[in-house]
């Protein structure tokens, strides 16, 4: 057995038991890191196929980004641990056909993909084969997938100014800090002189 | 004897060795760059510093070192017990798996990864589950106003210097750290932060990128003055509150070994790695092992000058307002960087060098 099969065996594993972990741990902050640790696995089982690049996009944006929000969120919530776990049983039936259906669908693709290869008709694009391969994904990305790729963007942004415009309010009455304003005052325009006369001191 | 270290097992025992080599060098480093640390703090403010354990105060360090690994473990009532402990440990591992592709001299790196700069930015931005961690396993209010505090604070300036470093690469048009240090190869004049060979239009934005990248590291590694985790006028200590011992000797360490590897970063990413800043051209026909020893004190040089800024910077200036560091995250570096980002792009794709 050599170092590339243990690796895969190893890292597996863990995603397996962390992916259990993160369904069956009472605690949801605990769900939450046994979710990074299935992520950061992933991120391990990528470079094993040679796709750094993409392992460690997985970890700079889920880990390192998507997870810290995730944990943040479920930090801050109050869960009463009791209530959550009340309609188990009921909910058993819906969640085993959704999970069957996933299985179904994966096996199917996993079986098509092995059989015919991923992009089997459409051609493969043309890519250097001894580029890394973080220049391979640009090539394909900025050429052949361009229009796709940008429109990916606009979904994103669209969402993100949603997003924004839908939790942005403006309170009357808030005093907001200019910092333009602080930096452009003076002693001319921020104090002023008063000769005040005794016994009687300064009134407005 | 040569052939037996390409096999598996030798391989294995190779990088081992390699690994425990750069982890021991390091802690001695940390525990006199700590020293240094003080000492600079106690200067500016006219004062000793530690001078009592050993000539000059030496080996202040190392006995407190013995003095935190001999105290006791205390861990309260209500935390979470494994990831209480989990945390330090956790800052620590993720503050040492950033120097393994840290290139200290030619050819002197244990992992040169073809995205060696992208495993950087993954690595430092693990540094924040320490924090969280520990705050929230607490079970505190101040722990975990700290841990929020520095979650928000870390996820913020992570963008900015993301875009810092998508500069750095347009201009080598390579993730490979060895490579963007070779890049940087002939004097002073072909480092990055006055434009990577002397283009006087990109020094007019590498070198402000060079600033903001290492206020953005300050800002990455919890250092004054963007201390706010651990704000001891509003939070105690921060997310350090509860811990005592050991494992808050491992939250110091892995903040430590952070900001070394900071410094490191700036000093490959902008001020050359291991090439000197006067012409290198005596180095011919010298063994490769005298002109690896010559980039590595170069390079330790250049760590320990960020190093002295850092300190500096923690003498000097005074602690940030929350919102303040907000906004100087999201509305000055963000969109400043991201002009950057677009002004190098066009420089690579219609300047002369094209």
């Amino acid at each position: 057995m050599n170092l590339q099969a243990i690796a895969f065996y190893v890292l597996s594993v863990i995603t397996v038991v962390s992916a259990l972990g993160v369904v069956s741990a009472r605690n949801p902050v605990h769900s939450v890191l046994y979710l990074i640790l299935s992520f950061f696995t992933a991120a391990g089982l990528f470079v094993l196929l040679g796709a750094e690049f993409l392992a460690m996009l997985l970890i700079v944006v889920y880990v390192g980004a998507v997870a810290v929000l995730f944990l943040f969120v479920v930090m801050m919530l109050d869960v009463d641990f009791g209530s959550l776990r009340e309609g188990f049983v009921r909910y058993l039936p819906i969640g085993g056909v959704v999970a069957a259906v996933l299985v179904v669908e994966m096996v199917l693709v996993a079986t098509a993909v092995g059989e015919q290869g991923a992009a089997k008709g459409s051609g493969a694009p043309d890519i250097l084969l001894d580029a890394p391969n973080t220049e391979q994904i640009g090539r394909v990305l900025y050429t052949d997938y361009i229009y796709f790729f940008q429109a990916a963007g606009m979904v994103l942004l669209v969402a993100m100014i949603g997003a924004i415009v839908l939790t942005l309010r403006h309170r009357p009455g808030v005093k907001r800090q200019s910092v333009m304003d602080q930096v452009a005052r003076t002693p001319a325009k921020g104090m002023r002189i008063v000769q005040v006369k005794t016994g009687e001191g300064i009134s407005e | 004897m040569l052939e037996f270290w390409t096999t598996p097992l030798g391989w294995t025992l190779l990088t081992v060795g390699q690994i425990l080599l750069i982890t021991v060098v390091l802690l001695i480093c940390v525990a006199f760059l700590l020293l240094m640390d003080r000492k600079v703090w106690a200067g500016v403010q006219l004062r000793k510093g530690p001078n009592v354990v050993g000539p000059f105060g030496l080996l202040q360090s190392f006995a407190d070192l013995l003095k935190f690994v001999l105290k006791e473990l205390i861990i309260p009532a209500g935390a979470d017990k494994f990831v209480f402990l989990l945390a330090p440990i956790i800052t620590v591992i993720v503050a040492c798996i950033g120097w393994s592709v840290v290139p200290f001299a030619p050819g002197w790196v244990i992992a040169n990864l073809n995205v060696g700069i992208l495993y950087l930015l993954a690595v430092s931005s693990l540094g924040v589950y320490g924090i969280i961690m520990g705050g929230w396993a607490s079970n505190s209010k101040y722990p975990f106003l700290g841990a929020l505090r520095s979650a928000a604070q870390m996820v913020s300036y992570e963008v900015s210097i993301g875009f810092i470093i998508i500069t750095v690469i347009l201009l080598t048009g390579s993730m490979n750290l060895s490579t963007i240090v070779d890049h940087q190869a002939g004097s002073i004049l072909n480092w990055h932060f006055i434009g990577g060979g002397a283009n006087l239009p990109t020094v007019v934005v590498m070198f402000p990128m060079m600033v903001m990248f290492f206020i953005s590291a300050l800002a990455e590694t919890n250092r004054p003055p963007f201390d706010l985790p651990e704000a001891e006028s509003e939070l105690v200590a921060g997310y350090q509150v509860e811990y005592s011992s050991t494992p808050y000797l491992l939250f110091m360490l892995g903040e430590y070994m952070n900001i070394v590897l900071m410094c490191a970063m700036i000093s490959v990413l902008f001020f050359g790695g291991w090439h000197a800043p006067w012409p290198e051209g005596y180095l011919e026909g010298l063994p490769p092992t005298l002109v690896s020893f010559h980039g590595l004190i170069i390079f330790s040089v250049k760590i320990v000058f960020w190093f002295f800024m850092f300190a500096m910077v923690k003498a000097i200036v005074p602690r940030y307002r929350y919102d303040q560091l907000m906004r100087l995250g999201w509305k000055v570096f963000l969109p400043t960087s991201l002009v950057a980002v677009a002004l190098i792009a066009a420089w690579r794709v219609f300047g002369p060098g094209a």
